[in-house]
């Protein structure tokens, strides 16, 4: 029996993730360095860890509100309110997500009718257009480019924007570039989602790894908190990738829609996770503030060396991946990353894995320790000098 | 706080010519800020952490609170400066609140711990009274839990 004729066209159609390729060769590689992964090195705090500890033996093991906890999404409604200046109603302006790939899922099935258009900068995480095509939308990338940092612009949108066009994606600070736009350039963004009548879903994830300036959410600015759907979790800054706790705030209108999304297939997040980020938002700054400083020394460190191995590599003002330029070899990224691996054992994801935009670049993650990142460094410079001297 | 503070404290086990590398320096010159740190008495050296748990070390540990009366224009500082001299005191710090002073004091075996207290410290003019509690077990050493195996956690290799 041929089960394959039973899958829908629309999944048949998704391209597989270029990274799903790249996994399955380091996977079988013992003892590599791995610059490759989206995830910090930090395990969870253990204050947040033992919160999640403490609601399983105070039998915190039930549903919660589809919506999420009330306490969590009041603490949430705080951080926010300090930390982006933007202030949403407990009560109906937030929803609790598993992971801000959820809240992304939600927002794009309960917006997209078929065949709207939606704009995403590129490179970007994995996710975005498979979002966008499994919610029946059409995704429309705009490009961003080393010479900007990789900040998005308004002349590369207004290139790209057809007629159609219903929603704008946003992920400031970008994975896997690490840019982000200052707050001009926000508002310039901003004046063009009025202008083209544009709903933004800003994935503000790495939005507290920014290391020069001050972040600025588009939802802060005037006119667009209304139509803003600002996606955001615990994954990064507070090192809580495996716990998949996540949150969206927008108008009440919009949460409800995607309520509807979220009561029907996820009912509601796993309230331990809920639990534990309660804590992490209420007592988890000090932590979270210390990493980030590690971060960004670290930054700074495998940045230069990138530049002294003789790899163009702009310095990422957010996240923690740094996005070398690595075509001075006169490779493609995905040959010289197979080759740096099965040379030095040193593994670091090819750019297009993240979209066109991406050829010619490579992502290192420097979320990882010194003595790694240092030796990583050689092998890449050893390896970059052993390229050269064989052309 | 300088830079090369920030890396002892960050990456402690690295050679002083990885930390050359991160802080762009020659190893030279790291060589030569650590020596004027020592100089400036801002590192006072590096000692391993040890789990000495599982094997026959030898030596006992205890915490003593010590009450001692403090002295026109030095304080407690004479007699405390004094009290840390001893080869026996490992720290020794001023505290608020019951007692005075907190001292941390290693012995070859419970007696001769026993003998520093009663002989050497109790006897020291000034000091009024000592608490003696002795340790019995360890589970954190400077950052390091001792129990348990650790268990390296595992992440992906590669992930979006």
């Amino acid at each position: 029996m041929d089960q394959s004729r039973y899958i829908a066209q629309h999944v048949v159609n998704l391209p597989k993730s270029g990274i799903r390729d790249f996994f399955d060769i380091v996977a079988k590689m013992k003892d590599a360095i791995s610059l490759g992964v989206g995830e910090p090195d930090f395990d969870t705090p253990w204050h947040i860890r033992e919160a999640g500890i403490y609601a399983i033996e105070k039998g915190k093991t039930h549903y919660t509100s589809n919506l999420g906890l009330i306490e969590l999404r009041r603490a949430i409604c705080d951080y926010v309110g300090k930390n982006f200046n933007v202030s949403y109603a407990p009560e109906n302006e937030v929803i609790i997500t598993v992971g801000v790939s959820e809240g992304l899922d939600l927002a794009c099935r309960a917006l997209i009718n078929p065949g709207d258009k939606v704009l995403y900068h590129q490179p970007c995480y994995v996710s975005y257009s498979p979002s966008i095509t499994l919610a029946h939308g059409i995704p429309v990338p705009v490009p961003t480019f080393a010479r900007d940092g990789f900040a998005l612009t308004v002349d590369a949108l207004r290139a790209a924007w057809q007629p159609g066009c219903k929603i704008l994606m946003l992920n400031l600070p970008c994975n896997p570039t690490g840019g982000t736009c200052d707050r001009a350039q926000v508002e310039a963004i901003a004046k063009f989602a009025v202008e083209k009548d544009l709903i933004v879903l800003s994935d503000e994830i790495y939005s507290e790894l920014t290391f020069e300036g001050v972040h600025t959410s588009i939802a802060s600015l005037p006119g667009m908190k209304e139509r803003t759907i600002f996606l955001h979790g615990f994954s990064k800054a507070f090192s809580m990738t495996g716990w998949r706790i996540g949150y969206a705030c927008g108008p009440a209108t919009l949460i409800e829609a995607m309520m509807k999304v979220h009561q029907y297939s996820m009912l509601c997040a796993s309230i331990i996770a809920q639990e534990a980020a309660i804590e992490a938002l209420v007592r988890g700054e000090d932590a979270m503030k210390k990493m980030r400083d590690q971060y960004h020394r670290r930054r700074d460190f495998i940045v230069r060396r990138f530049n002294e191995i003789g790899f163009k590599c702009h310095l990422p003002r957010g996240s923690f991946y740094a996005f070398p330029d690595i075509s001075k070899t006169g490779m493609n990224e995905k040959d010289f990353a197979i080759g740096l691996l099965q040379a030095t054992k040193v593994a670091i994801v090819p750019g297009t894995a993240f979209g066109d935009g991406g050829k010619g670049f490579c992502r290192a993650c420097f979320a990882t320790s010194y003595e790694q990142l240092i030796e990583a460094s050689n092998r890449i410079e050893q390896h970059v000098q052993s390229l050269g001297n064989k052309t | 706080m300088k830079p090369i503070i920030k890396l002892l404290l960050e990456g402690g086990s690295l050679n002083t010519s990885q930390m050359a590398q991160v802080l762009k320096l020659s190893e030279a010159d790291v060589n030569r800020q650590i020596e004027e740190l020592k100089q400036q008495r801002v590192l006072l050296g590096f000692r391993p952490v040890l789990n000495l748990s599982h094997e026959d070390s030898g030596v006992v540990r205890a915490v003593i609170e010590v009450r001692i009366t403090p002295e026109r224009g030095g304080g407690f500082n004479r007699l405390a400066e004094r009290i840390s001299k001893f080869d026996e005191v490992e720290s020794c710090f001023l505290m608020s609140g019951g007692y005075d002073l907190l001292v941390f004091v290693s012995g070859a075996s419970l007696q001769k711990v026993a003998a520093f207290v009663s002989e050497k410290l109790s006897t020291i003019e000034g000091v009024l009274s000592t608490a003696t509690h002795f340790m019995l077990r360890s589970y954190k050493e400077h950052g390091f839990l001792l129990g348990g195996k650790v268990e390296e956690t595992e992440r992906l290799k590669v992930a979006p």
